[in-house]
């Protein structure tokens, strides 16, 4: 069945979409990731106008991050004032990431721009996870338990101290601050959420527990995509709300199967599949920029 | 005597003026809505002749051309072992969307003049005026624009593909694809003899969105802070829903 999508005014088919924002779904629920850095390259191959993908990426992220949050409020496991002062950050963060989008957009650098985001950032975190969940694998296989150390950093001689106390820490709100402002700009810049990189980032930079990462990643990624849509939707005018309802009754569904997935399975071999799937994305984009592409040229409708 | 002259001046024009075009549409408007998929348009017509067959071939072109606009052409270049767009052509006004049919080649049924005159071709339909100034091969980029949107169906050469019975009836159809924007699409039909245009008619289609399309793109652009908020609303409830749908399922 087709479908004519009215701002990105192309003609696709809706069992497609469906299935993408499905399948994109699944994944998303069992990683307890927001999936943005798959959908968005699936939107440009399937022929969506990169401004529109990438803005109505960012409204599906509200409803799939909405969703998944939900669930973690009712397990206690949002750090709240964390996801605050993380959001603080990203709104200020997603600010910033428009104004570098429109500006190397006039450039013609905008896709250059998203490409190497993600193959730099996919290809460090999907590398550092990959190697992290084999060490974990092997010492679960040889029977010891992993040494927990919490050790005092730099980051402990920050000022501004503030006590979070569902992730039991009392540190500075500076590295917090830096991480969601880093995360907002390049939620802005690539239409994902940021997921792949604020949690990474909350275990090991901010040292917060597991258990409360996932959710207080979600509860802030739902403010900074929405920041992010609205902006898009007020100064470019690239959000289709038609390919957003098709990704996102997809992506919803998907996501409550894939959680259930999730649940069943261990966590360390769910982290080998995630840095897998993560290194593919981000060989399949190095090849696009290395290799000689097919048709040198491009369009672009206006004086840009 | 001047007189005289002008007598003849009209009666050596009045051969060429003894052919008419009378030209139907099978629509003219094109109704964009959700599950809009391309269409076709049948463009007919009839040779009307008010003195004996003329000596020549007759023969017909038809043109379908989309609103035009600025179009910017990039081309990529290897730097530091990556590919990155390097030079790029701003062309002033090309169609959305093209296309040109007729009865032989085109370059059979009409001089190089004519179609200067009339902008027949596509390469005549483009305007890139000052493009030479912005690379030292411009035309390369033109190229490029012509070969990409006529990959994607947007731009159409369709020798021989109008028909033409007994010098008078004539018929073609045009297949406008699913990617279309919206405006008026002007529709040309020449008749041409030696190469030379010996009538011409003009009409448009009017291509819109109806409906649920409309009222998107109307919001969109009209109410951009009220759309935005929409769509947040929309993903917020969708996101609750199946959360508690699920809940609901397994409970």
């Amino acid at each position: 069945m087709q479908i004519y999508l009215p701002i990105a005014e192309v003609s696709v088919n809706a069992f497609l979409l469906l299935g993408m924002g499905g399948l994109v779904g699944v994944l998303s629920g069992m990683f307890g990731i927001g999936g943005g850095f798959l959908m968005t390259p699936l939107l440009f191959f399937i022929g969506i106008p990169p401004a529109v993908a990438v803005a109505t990426e960012a409204a599906q992220i509200v409803a799939s991050s909405f969703s998944g949050v939900l669930a973690h409020l009712r397990r206690k496991t949002v750090d709240i004032r964390m996801g605050t002062v993380l959001m603080i950050g990203g709104l200020v963060g997603a600010g910033i990431g428009i104004a570098i989008f429109n500006m190397l957009r006039q450039m013609g650098q905008v896709d250059l721009l998203v490409k190497l985001c993600y193959v730099v950032f996919l290809g460090i975190i999907g590398a550092l996870m990959f190697m992290e969940s084999l060490r974990a694998i092997r010492r679960s296989r040889s029977g010891k338990t992993a040494p927990r150390r919490r050790q005092r950093t730099w980051i402990h001689a920050l000022p501004f101290k503030m006590k979070f106390r569902t992730s039991g820490l009392y540190i500075s709100v500076i590295p917090p601050l830096a991480v969601g402002a880093l995360v907002g700009i390049l939620a802005a810049i690539m239409g994902v959420g940021g997921g792949f990189i604020m949690v990474p980032a909350m275990i090991y930079l901010l040292g917060m527990p597991t258990k409360v990462v996932v959710g207080t990643s979600l509860f802030q990624i739902i403010f900074v995509t929405a920041f992010a849509t609205l902006l898009h939707a007020t100064t470019n005018f690239t959000v289709d709300l038609g390919l957003a309802v098709l990704l996102l009754i997809g992506g919803v569904i998907g996501a409550q199967i894939g959680a259930r997935i999730g649940v069943a399975m261990k966590a360390e071999q769910l982290r080998i599949l995630l840095s897998l799937l993560v290194l593919v994305v981000c060989g399949k984009l190095a090849l696009d920029l290395l290799l000689q592409p097919a048709e040198i040229y491009s369009l672009s409708a206006g004086k840009f | 005597m001047r007189l005289l002259l002008v007598l003849l001046c009209l009666m050596a024009a009045l051969p060429a003026r003894a052919e008419r075009v009378v030209a139907g549409l099978s629509q003219t408007q094109v109704a964009i809505n959700t599950s809009f998929s391309g269409s076709e348009i049948l463009i007919f017509g009839a040779v009307r002749r008010e003195a004996p067959l003329p000596e020549g071939a007759l023969h017909v072109v038809v043109t379908v051309a989309g609103p035009s606009g600025p179009v910017t052409v990039r081309r990529k270049a290897r730097r530091f072992g990556i590919w990155v767009n390097t030079e790029a052509v701003v062309i002033d006004a090309a169609p959305s969307f093209y296309a040109v049919a007729s009865t032989v080649p085109l370059a059979q049924a009409l001089s190089q003049d004519e179609d200067m005159r009339h902008k027949v071709s596509i390469p005549r339909a483009i305007r890139a005026t000052g493009t030479a100034a912005q690379a030292a091969d411009s035309e390369n980029f033109i190229e490029a624009l012509v070969r990409i949107r006529s990959r994607v169906g947007l731009y159409q050469v369709l020798p021989g593909e109008v028909a033409l019975t007994e010098d008078t009836l004539f018929r073609t159809s045009i297949a406008l694809p699913a990617n279309l924007t919206e405006g008026d699409y002007r529709t040309r039909i020449f008749l041409t003899r030696d190469g030379a245009v010996i009538d011409a008619f003009e009409t448009a289609i009017a291509v819109r969105k109806v409906g649920l399309e409309r009222w998107t793109y109307m919001l969109a652009h009209e109410r951009p802070l009220v759309y935005g908020l929409l769509s947040l609303a929309i993903a917020v409830a969708a996101g609750w829903g199946a959360s508690a749908a699920f809940r609901l399922i397994r409970g």
